[in-house]
């Protein structure tokens, strides 16, 4: 029992960045743009939340600058791909290059300083139930955030007025710029959220993961969240799985290797990425779920006409 | 173009003054440094950063130095020629990966000092360096079995090299001379620096049981890790006091700067030669963060074990040791030779782990 | 409220098709004064030691020319991949996968030495990239497989067979147990072309060959055009009789092929063995090569010469100015950027206005009569 809570905890922790980051690149790819740059935006959050924190000591207003350095950087996407049309696949490419470049420049004067972790929850009695208590009712902030997000996001594309509208730009720009839709405008606030989404996860690392700044320290989580994306085929609940799936196979190989498995430790640690192209292959194989979930209009820019 | 052409005056007249006379002596010297990791990165590089630094202190103004950092161990000959035709009299590369490409270029440069870390190969003009980090892996060890209630330890190793073998090897003999059952749990994370990686191996290993962690690796993430679970850790490469106040038992420094000063003083008096060198406590290349955290018995046979490995009365590698299999390596009283040390690849007896062939 | 507006011109603009890259570099260049101004450092000096200094000395072109070639060799093959719609990002993992099949002779037969080896490197050096890209090749036409993210995960695996190699199997017997196989003999090398004052080689020839022979066969035959077509627009494609399948395998196995080859240069020529790490992230840069050459292979050259410059430049600029490595970086994403910025110029004409952007159903129903079809555009 202890153990398995334990490993349980370390699965969170380790799916907890994804699962932020991955969230919000569904709604950015349900509006029908793809935006590469994740990863970019997400050590911008890394090195913004990390500094926040350790110059002000406080861990919340750290995770307030992630989340402001995750959605500037979006905004630089957005302007880029939205306004002026872009190819959104070189563009993320480039605000990948850029965010790894543009952070170690930033956190140059911070690595190896010791970061502030925030509180985690705890509510005396429920916190203290054996188990459940700390699996649910003692983890950070950013846990509960994670797990508010996709039932928001939920709740959004699925029953509310404007989600459906989000997912018709996605599926048809043409047709809703038609309708008289603001297909720009709409893109703007889903790429927005988006990047503040891996602002979070960007500040999970730096923050909760492993309290300290490094230069890659999102050690390619951000590509690992666009993966989720097209494996949960564009549905949230399976983003939520599916990080917590990828989470347990990148701490089960650890396990592994401490028991004492005779197996190089090379092809452990390269088994989440087989993985993740096995799991890509069986999903897109379903050519009928795929096609139904996939936005129609991904990745194609739009310029409105007069 | 106007504003170029005094710099590039000043930087022609710089190299025309520190232009090296073999086997002479001279007032000045200019170092030079090629670290494969950025020099604030909390560890390996940072250690030969900060020794540079304390070297240049050492001179007053008489020596200069400069660096490159982040130079990836792919294509770092270009590099390092560079630097040698930037006016440098002695240049430390301070990775493996440059063994080679430092011999290349040293070949072209006979008048230019090289310096190899943690390599094996040497030239007229290119000495290898390297330090007995195993020293300090014994008295670890020593301390993780006196102070262990689970009897089980946790390493988290970075890549099989003979370096790494080594310390493994060293903690477990010590840990033996306390708890003859002890054991080891290694976790190889196939990086220096991953601080994401590192914590999860750190997670994994407490999972399992461990009460003591041990890093091969440069970042604070097992110290923080081993902090808030509330068990003990070891630091490396800096003292990592910092990250654990209340956890750190010891660490491992790298403390380059003795070495530093007196290889480039060895260049100014003229008297540098090529060496093969492989220091430890008693050179002071390798020093041992305060031992806190632990019963004073425990600190004081740790530093007792210290001592006795600073006057060479004690070396790790005495026998008699058993390969993992069970078999004889060293007899009673036999001691490893430096050539067997340096390649080392298989386990002593008592390693729970598995060496890639 | 100031507005940005594109408005699609009749015919894109030849000269800004020219220019656009140019004026990229401009902006890029400008703003990177501003950095290096902002980090306390005479910009003029550092642009300098940047662009120029690198440039000075022959020694230091055999360098240049030593990291152009296989930037050059993967840019040009990436271009294909790019106009043809097929996202191959993964350049890096199929490089060291070249340059593990290709290094097959002088690491396992070490006996088999004579002027047959080099040649037979090369061959299974673009076998071994291209098998590596015909992964996500395979896996997007079967099973319409995102082969971004395929072939990205394809790196991570690639640089873990590499790392296991080198420490296993492929060590260096007489090595120490050190991780690094043994040095190639004569015959394996890629022979320098002027070994009297450099150390470049036969690499720098071969990249721009292959970038002529590329750009010959999108310029001038049937092939390119189908590349060009089908990455316009695949319905088109369709209609010409084109396969969009074949095409992502043609695309993939000459870039793979390409970086395969890239691969065995780099460990053949100035390594001269294998190592746990052989690439400084070439892979990923030839990405930013293949745009900046406006995925021309012809433009590939001048723009992997360019960022070869960044790389030399950055380590100059370091040693001179003390000037950090990550300004390089920043450099490199800040270029591209401006670069994909400029692109757009070749398309639209850029109106600012203050007057809200024209809306409403009539309008926008009366032009969709006349839309092109913008949003298939390759770039």
């Amino acid at each position: 029992m202890e153990l398995t809570l334990a490993i349980l905890l370390t699965i969170i922790t380790a799916a907890t960045p994804l699962l932020l980051a991955a969230t919000g690149e569904l709604v950015v790819e349900r509006s029908g743009v793809l935006n590469l740059g994740v990863e970019g935006m997400m050590i911008m959050g890394a090195v913004g939340g990390f500094v926040m924190a350790y110059l002000t000591g406080n861990p919340l207003l750290g995770i307030a600058f992630a989340v402001l350095l995750g959605m500037a950087m979006a905004l630089l996407f957005g302007f880029l791909v939205l306004t002026f049309a872009t190819n959104q696949y070189a563009t993320g490419l480039a605000l990948t290059i850029l965010g790894l470049g543009l952070a170690a420049l930033i956190g140059e004067g911070f690595v190896g300083r010791a970061g502030i972790r925030p509180p985690n929850l705890y509510i005396p009695g429920i916190s203290d139930i054996p188990f459940i208590g700390p699996l649910l009712f003692g983890r950070d902030v950013l846990f509960y955030i994670s797990i508010t997000l996709v039932a928001g996001v939920m709740w959004f594309l699925f029953r509310t007025r404007q989600g459906l509208t989000l997912r018709a730009i996605g599926d048809n720009h043409h047709s809703a710029h038609a309708l008289g839709i603001k297909v720009i405008r709409y893109r703007y606030l889903a790429v927005l959220f988006g990047g503040a989404c891996a602002g979070l996860a960007g500040a999970h690392l730096s923050l909760v993961y492993t309290p300290q700044w490094s230069e890659n320290m999102t050690a390619g989580r951000g590509w690992i969240a666009l993966a989720l994306v097209v494996f949960a085929s564009w549905r949230p609940l399976r983003v939520l799985a599916g990080a917590y799936l990828f989470g347990a196979v990148s701490i089960g190989q650890l396990h592994a290797q401490a028991i004492g498995i005779a197996i190089p430790s090379q092809a452990l640690s390269a088994l989440p990425y087989v993985a993740t192209i096995i799991v890509l292959v069986i999903i897109s194989q379903n050519r009928r779920l795929t096609m139904i979930n996939t936005p129609a209009s991904l990745g194609k820019s739009f310029v409105p006409d007069r | 173009m106007k504003q170029l052409l005094p710099i590039l005056a000043a930087a022609t007249a710089l190299s025309l003054t520190l232009t090296p006379v073999a086997f002479a002596q001279q007032d000045t010297a200019h170092a030079c440094f090629v670290y494969v990791g950025s020099h604030t990165d909390g560890g390996w590089s940072q250690a030969h950063d900060l020794a540079r630094l304390e070297m240049e202190e050492h001179f007053g103004g008489a020596v200069t130095s400069t660096f490159v950092e982040n130079v990836s161990e792919a294509a770092s000959a270009g590099t390092i020629e560079r630097l040698a035709r930037s006016g440098c009299d002695i240049i430390f590369t301070t990775s493996f990966g440059f063994m080679d490409p430092t011999l290349e270029v040293a070949e072209r440069f006979p008048d230019i000092k090289f310096e190899h870390a943690t390599g094996y190969k040497t030239a007229d003009n290119m000495a290898a360096y390297n330090s007995r980090f195993y020293e300090g892996r014994y008295i670890q060890g020593q301390i993780a079995a006196s102070i262990s209630e689970t009897g089980i330890a946790g390493y988290i190793a970075s890549f099989p090299i003979p370096e790494v073998v080594q310390g493994i090897n060293a903690f477990i003999l010590g840990a033996q001379t306390v708890n003859p059952d002890f054991s080891l749990r290694v976790v190889w994370v196939n990086s220096w620096y991953d601080p994401g990686a590192e914590a999860d191996a750190a997670k994994v290993l407490m999972d399992q049981g461990v009460d003591i962690l041990t890093q091969h690796t440069d970042s604070t993430a097992p110290m923080q890790e081993a902090a808030a679970r509330g068990i003990k850790a070891f630091g490396q490469a800096l003292d990592m006091i910092e990250a654990g106040p209340e956890t750190q038992l010891t660490a491992i420094i790298d403390s380059w700067a003795p070495y530093y000063i007196e290889r480039v003083q060895a260049v100014l008096d003229g008297t540098w030669e090529s060496a093969e060198i492989w220091h430890g406590l008693p050179e002071g290349i390798l020093t041992m963060a305060p031992y806190t955290n632990m019963p004073d018995d425990v600190a004081a046979m740790a530093a007792e074990t210290e001592e006795a490995i600073r006057s060479g009365t004690l070396h790790p590698f005495t026998g008699p040791i058993a390969r993992q299999d069970g078999s004889e390596w060293l007899a009673e009283g036999e001691i490893a030779d430096d050539g067997t040390l340096l390649s080392m690849n298989f386990y002593v007896q008592g390693v729970d782990d598995q060496l890639p062939e | 409220m100031i507005r940005v507006e594109l408005l699609r011109r009749d015919n894109p603009s030849r000269a800004l098709r020219l220019l656009s890259p140019l004026i990229g570099l401009s902006l890029a260049l400008i703003t990177g004064a501003i950095m290096f101004s902002l980090m306390g450092k005479n910009p003029a000096a550092a642009l300098y030691v940047y662009f120029i200094e690198p440039l000075t000395e022959a020694w230091s072109v055999h360098e240049l020319l030593i990291k152009a070639a296989p930037l050059i060799l993967m840019g040009a093959g990436l271009s294909i991949c790019y106009l043809s719609n097929n996202w191959n990002i993964g350049a890096e993992g199929q490089f060291i996968m070249g340059a593990l099949a290709g290094s097959i002779f002088p690491v396992l037969f070490t006996d088999f030495q004579n002027p047959m080896v080099l040649p037979l490197m090369f061959i299974f050096a673009v076998a071994g990239g291209a098998l590596w890209a015909g992964i996500p090749a395979l896996l997007k036409a079967r099973f319409n497989t995102n082969e971004i993210l395929v072939s990205l995960m394809l790196v991570y695996v690639a640089e873990r067979i590499l790392d296991y190699l080198v420490r296993g199997p492929w060590r260096n017997p007489g090595g120490m147990n050190f991780p690094e196989s043994v040095r190639f003999h004569s015959y394996a090398r890629v022979p320098e072309i002027m070994p009297w004052d450099g150390r470049a080689n036969l690499g720098i020839v071969i990249a721009i060959l292959v970038a002529i022979a590329l750009w010959f066969m999108l310029s001038r035959t049937l092939k390119g055009f189908e590349v060009k077509v089908i990455g316009a627009s695949p319905r088109a494609g369709r209609f010409a009789g084109f396969s969009s399948k074949g095409m992502i395998f043609f695309s993939f196995l000459v870039a793979g092929g390409c970086a395969g080859l890239a691969g065995i240069i780099e460990v053949a020529g100035a390594s001269a063995q294998l190592r746990p790490i052989i690439s400084p992230g070439y892979g990923f840069t030839a990405i930013i090569v293949a745009f900046l050459g406006r995925l021309n292979p012809l433009g590939a050259i001048a723009a992997g010469l360019i960022l070869a410059l960044t790389y030399l430049g950055g380590e100059a600029a370091q040693i001179s100015l003390q000037i950090s490595d990550k300004a390089s970086r920043v450099f490199q994403g800040t270029l591209l950027l401006y670069i994909l910025a400029c692109d757009t110029l070749i398309h639209y004409r850029i109106r600012f206005s203050r007057k809200p952007a024209a809306k409403g159903i009539e309008q926008a129903a009366a032009s969709s009569e006349q839309q092109p079809p913008a949003a298939e555009r390759a770039v």
